[in-house]
């Protein structure tokens, strides 16, 4: 009997500490900000990884609304919005920035599949919308004139 | 003062939510023109909306969005009353909430 609620007492105190170091908090239902996907490198090395090696369709269901002529790089204003079916994730990168991937969407069926951000481009480069839905990655891109750089300051 | 503004706008029957965030989204790469050491990054990692405690969209973010993050969602439908939710967390920890009332 003793023996039992000491174990009972064990077993409450070890839980307990658990919680308060955070270890059996509630799983937040989002993936986490990863080191990976915001590694400085190549755009296709970032979109392999971001893809899991599968296939990327081209696609014309997506629309990206940004300046041809962007003046100011530290501000580019950028909209994206597509037609495609049961959309999970919209993924903007920047072809030439150190860090391809700017932002990446998790989107739930609640919202409508269009999103609008504001990037920063250190200099002419493609702005890539990477949308993956229940069947597959679809991308489509747009090729941005920067006359002044971003990255400078 | 909260670092979050939030607006939202009806448009055919959906809802338009904007948002504004105040925060210097450094890089890390830029240096301080009068000292010339590099300004360390700090940038916002993390942004979650919801609505009426369910999330709407969970963002992760780099280096390449602009010093005060503007985005904006089309949330289906709203009605008067929903609670729209932000929270935002940066890479040293820093983070902000702020709600918002459909009218």
């Amino acid at each position: 009997m003793t023996n039992f609620r000491r174990q009972f007492i064990k077993k409450t105190a070890t839980v307990a500490v658990a919680m308060a170091s955070g270890l059996l908090r509630i799983p937040r239902a989002h993936a986490f900000w990863k080191t990976e996907d915001f590694a400085p490198g190549l755009l296709d090395a970032t979109l392999k990884r971001l893809v899991l090696n599968q296939k990327i369709t081209d696609t014309n269901q997506i629309s990206i609304k940004i300046p041809l002529i962007a003046e100011n790089g530290a501000l580019v204003p950028v909209s994206v919005s597509t037609t495609l079916a049961n959309v999970k994730s919209i993924s903007l990168l920047v072809e030439k920035n150190p860090v391809p991937l700017a932002i990446r969407f998790e989107l739930s069926p609640a919202l409508e599949a269009s999103v609008s951000a504001r990037l920063k481009m250190a200099e002419t480069a493609d702005v890539i919308a990477l949308i993956e839905t229940s069947d597959g990655f679809y991308r489509a891109k747009e090729r941005v004139k920067v006359t002044i750089g971003g990255c400078g300051g | 003062m909260s670092s979050i503004k939030i607006r939202s706008k009806r448009i055919d029957g959906n809802t338009q939510i904007r948002v504004l965030i105040t925060h210097p989204m450094e890089h890390g790469r830029n240096r301080d023109k009068t000292t010339n050491r590099l300004i360390p990054a700090h940038f916002i990692q993390e942004l979650t909306l919801s609505l009426n405690q369910t999330v709407l969209v969970n963002c992760v973010m780099g280096t390449s969005i602009s010093k005060d993050p503007y985005f904006s969602f089309m949330l289906k439908g709203g009605k008067t009353g929903d609670l729209i939710n932000i929270i935002w967390v940066d890479n040293l920890g820093n983070k902000d909430a702020a709600d918002h009332t459909l009218k």
